[in-house]
């Protein structure tokens, strides 16, 4: 009807049949390279494509997708959750205490959770009602969880014997074979943390909240001007961070049997590297779960490779950190791309 | 007409900042299946006005009766419950998202298993063939159309929530000409089906083509609603500046043009200077003490030269750049500015304003930047030189140390022109400063620029308003297409219609340079 809609009408047309987003391709580039991480390990090392491997690499970091998926919220609004490591100490150290007084652990579980709320819900209000910076809100709850950790015990704690948390880091086996390292292993930790995921995917892609997570990330004034609920969802963002934290914290802790005020240094740097590198713009609006989930495994594949390759453990951060500027700059490549075709 | 009944009745409304009352008491009534305009000065309280109507900001006395019920807005979500949808200016949809997922945030379709994408976008794309967007696939990524047709798409979000009230504030302000027909047809549909329009435009023209009933506002006070067609343009504008509005063009309407001696030397001579994409190589000579307009559609590359010329963008090599006689290279604006060349941006409030500076702030930042960040201007000096614009060029209110962002549109951009003469510079370039300004601040700025060229400053004058192109230069270049077509020198017998015959009549031979 008019030369601007012909014109889109032509943009459009040339799309059909192949709705390809180019804001995939950060996230497409994640998935190609973590199987390039694999057939190379797998080349030179010949350990990589067995199920062993793929067992212990899903169970050793259950608890880094689940942060991942939690730092993915935030991260998509363009804000931030520093505090996730701070509340996996603060729970475990809180769990295992309980459970070393004889409560029973679904009881301590609760708490846990019930602790990762308080902590998500306490960033919420900061944010919202004293008008903070995601950043500094979350850095406040950071330091107050893991000083409130270590007063409670700068102690090593470990889970007594026979306490009801094993249940979590129990082995499944799914595929039994003589050799354990073909073996298909998997745990409680691992299908919470398969749930998690879809829990993410479901709250992102199927529900109005997960749209308005979207909006408030294009920008938070059109989103209010909309009539959004954008108040109502950063508390949602922040609590579920919170508790999912929490939730990576109960299965980390059953996984190791022990908790320390130190545990979970750094983790909210690794989540946000996952986040990262798994596509979702750090500015906030794009980005998805699943991208978050194979960034964790890109994540965590580094260290057995670093370690195969005889690189010094040292090393490995500055693997990350090459890393994290590479698909940095690709997605500044991809948004600069995007905005010449306008 | 007048048996009808108003579907929203706004009585006495007041709203007051901290030491400011922005509204006092003003009317408002908006009939079904109207077009209803907001007329007034920047500064007379439409935008505020606006927001009380959309519940963003709470009104300290008044009523708002919408559809026969009184209403207490505390959110912009309680104003779209009564019906109310508003457009705004910077179309506020979220440009990572998909059209359709814009037009139906909020409201997606829903299953029990969640979003059902595929009737969310089923019933996107009847929302948007009601906008004659019916080639758009909702899938399309929202930031790959253009502004108009996300205007349109802005407007099929407010059909999605059946409103009954739409307000579009300043949407024309971005569009050409074919894409503000287009957003006619729209506008006289919606009205069609019953839904009343409100109007905020500064094109009078606008006004006069689309709207039936007009509500005048000034300084924050209700003058007087009246049927457009009952009412002349003079006394619309008289009633709008509380002035004679023939003031107004008699501004520059002597047209005493400054003749340029034989053998005088040009402040900025170029030669085939251009860029690749941009602006094809450009002839172009001002001398000091006149105006040179540069006229053209969007997209003719009238805003690319006036960025050239500053080094805002680097040319290409090959064209030469000569400042008062002498060979320079200007590819960034730091050089330009040492050069004493200025050039005060088009989009004001990006690339112009910093929002959180005060006034003052804001007008010393580039003599600052031309002196170096080590050697800070002497208080007094700043002083004086802040206090010597703001009076020179009527800045109001007059406080220098209030936030830009708090003061009207037509002030900042006084604030921005201040910003680049207190640099003393021999050639200023203006892209668009009468912009989205209201006609009281658009007299004096358009007055400021020929007093400039007056004392002896080049002034290069880019607007898409022929009409005071046409009235204000001494020299006028006619742009098209990324081509300089034509130089026009002006007299008695230019008038717009010179240039729109210039620009309709000429065709440019691709392949060869012009």
């Amino acid at each position: 009807m008019t030369t601007a809609t012909r014109k889109a009408a032509k943009a459009t047309k040339a799309t059909k049949g192949f709705s390809f987003n180019p804001q995939m391709i950060p996230t497409i580039t994640a998935v190609v390279i973590f199987i390039l991480m694999l057939v190379m390990g797998q080349a030179l090392f010949g350990t990589y494509a067995r199920l062993g491997f793929f067992s212990s690499l899903f169970v050793d970091h259950a608890y880094l997708i689940i942060l991942a998926v939690a730092m993915t919220l935030p991260i998509l609004t363009g804000g931030i959750d520093l505090s996730v490591g701070a509340i996996v100490a603060i729970t475990s150290v809180v769990g295992v205490k309980m459970t070393m007084a004889g409560v029973p652990a679904f009881v301590a579980i609760i708490v846990m959770l019930l602790l990762g709320v308080v902590f998500g819900l306490l960033a919420g209000v900061l944010i919202e009602e004293f008008n903070m910076q995601p950043f500094i809100a979350t850095l406040s709850t950071m330091f107050l969880a893991r000083g409130i950790a270590s007063m409670i015990s700068t102690d090593s704690l470990t889970l007594p014997e026979g306490n009801n948390f094993d249940f979590i880091s129990q082995d499944i086996k799914i595929i039994d074979r003589p050799k354990i390292s073909h073996d298909l292993t998997i745990n409680v930790g691992v299908i919470i943390a398969v749930l998690v995921v879809i829990f993410g995917y479901i709250l992102l892609h199927k529900t109005r909240t997960g749209r308005t997570i979207y909006a408030i990330g294009g920008s938070r004034s059109s989103a209010e001007l909309m009539g959004l609920p954008a108040k109502r969802t950063n508390y949602i963002i922040y609590l579920v961070s919170g508790t999912l934290a929490a939730l990576a914290s109960v299965v980390y802790t059953a996984n190791v049997g022990s908790a320390k005020n130190t545990v979970g240094v750094g983790w909210e740097l690794d989540a946000i590297s996952s986040v990262v590198i798994g596509g979702t713009l750090i500015t906030g609006g794009f980005g998805y779960v699943l991208g978050s989930v194979i960034g964790a495994l890109v994540r965590s594949i580094i260290d057995p490779l670093t370690s195969d390759f005889g690189v010094p453990a040292e090393w490995t951060t500055i693997v990350v950190g090459a890393m994290i500027l590479i698909f940095v700059v690709l997605q500044r490549a991809v948004t600069a791309l995007s905005g010449d075709k306008k | 007409m007048t048996d009808k009944q108003p579907i929203v009745v706004m009585k006495g409304i007041t709203i007051e900042f901290p030491g400011v009352k922005a509204l006092d008491g003003v009317d408002l009534r908006l009939f079904p299946g109207e077009v209803h305009a907001l007329m007034g000065e920047n500064g007379a309280g439409k935008s505020t006005m606006i927001k009380a109507l959309t519940g963003v900001y709470k009104i300290n006395a008044g009523t708002i009766v919408v559809d026969g019920k009184p209403q207490q807005f505390n959110g912009t979500l309680d104003a779209q419950n009564a019906g109310i949808a508003t457009v705004y200016q910077e179309v506020n949809l979220c440009t990572n998202l998909t059209v359709g997922e814009n037009v139906m945030l909020g409201h997606e379709v829903r299953g029990p298993l969640g979003i059902n994408w595929k009737k969310t976008h089923e019933a996107a794309k009847q929302y948007l063939a009601q906008m004659g967007l019916e080639n758009i696939d909702p899938r399309t990524p929202l930031s790959s159309i253009s502004i108009a047709m996300q205007q349109l798409v802005a407007i099929a979000r407010a059909m999605v929530i059946d409103a009954k009230v739409l307000i579009l504030d300043e949407p024309t302000s971005s569009l050409d000409a074919n894409e503000v027909q287009d957003l006619y047809k729209i506008m006289r549909k919606v009205r069609d089906s019953g839904v009343a329009i409100l109007f905020v435009s500064h094109f009078l023209d606008q006004i006069y083509e689309i709207c039936d009933r007009m509500t005048i506002l000034r300084n924050g006070r209700f003058i007087k609603e009246v049927m457009v067609k009952d009412t002349p343009r003079n006394e619309l504008i008289g009633m709008m500046i509380g002035k004679s509005a023939e003031e107004l063009s008699q501004i520059g309407a002597k047209k005493a043009r400054r003749a340029v001696d034989a053998g005088e030397k040009p402040i900025v001579s170029i030669k085939q200077l251009g860029k690749k994409g941009t602006i094809n190589p450009v002839d172009l000579d001002i001398y000091g003490g006149e105006v040179v307009g540069f006229a053209g559609l969007l997209g003719s590359g009238r805003t690319e030269l006036g960025r050239l010329l500053y080094g805002a963008d680097k040319p290409d090599a090959g064209g030469s750049y000569e400042l008062k006689g002498k060979t320079v290279s200007i590819s960034d604006p730091y050089t330009a500015l040492k050069n004493k060349i200025a050039y005060s941006t088009e989009n004001r409030r990006d690339e112009g304003i910093i929002g959180d500076l005060t006034v003052r702030q804001n007008m010393l930042i580039a003599l600052q930047a031309t002196r170096g960040m080590l050697k800070p201007i002497p208080k007094k000096e700043a002083d004086e030189i802040v206090a010597k614009y703001m009076k020179e060029l009527n800045v109001q209110p007059p406080d220098p140390d209030r936030p830009i962002k708090n003061l009207s549109g037509g002030n900042q951009q006084k604030v921005l022109i201040g910003r680049w003469l207190a640099t003393h510079p021999d050639l200023l370039i203006l892209d668009e400063p009468t912009r989205g300004i209201d006609i009281g601040a658009k007299a004096e700025i358009q007055q400021v620029v020929l007093d400039l060229a007056e004392q002896g400053m080049g002034v290069v004058f880019i607007s898409s308003e022929l009409e005071e192109v046409v009235r204000l230069s001494d020299n006028i270049e006619v742009l098209k297409d990324r081509h300089k077509i034509a130089e026009i020198e002006n007299g008695d017998t230019v008038s717009q219609q010179t240039i729109v015959d210039t620009i309709s009549n000429t065709t440019i031979s691709t392949g060869k340079e012009a």
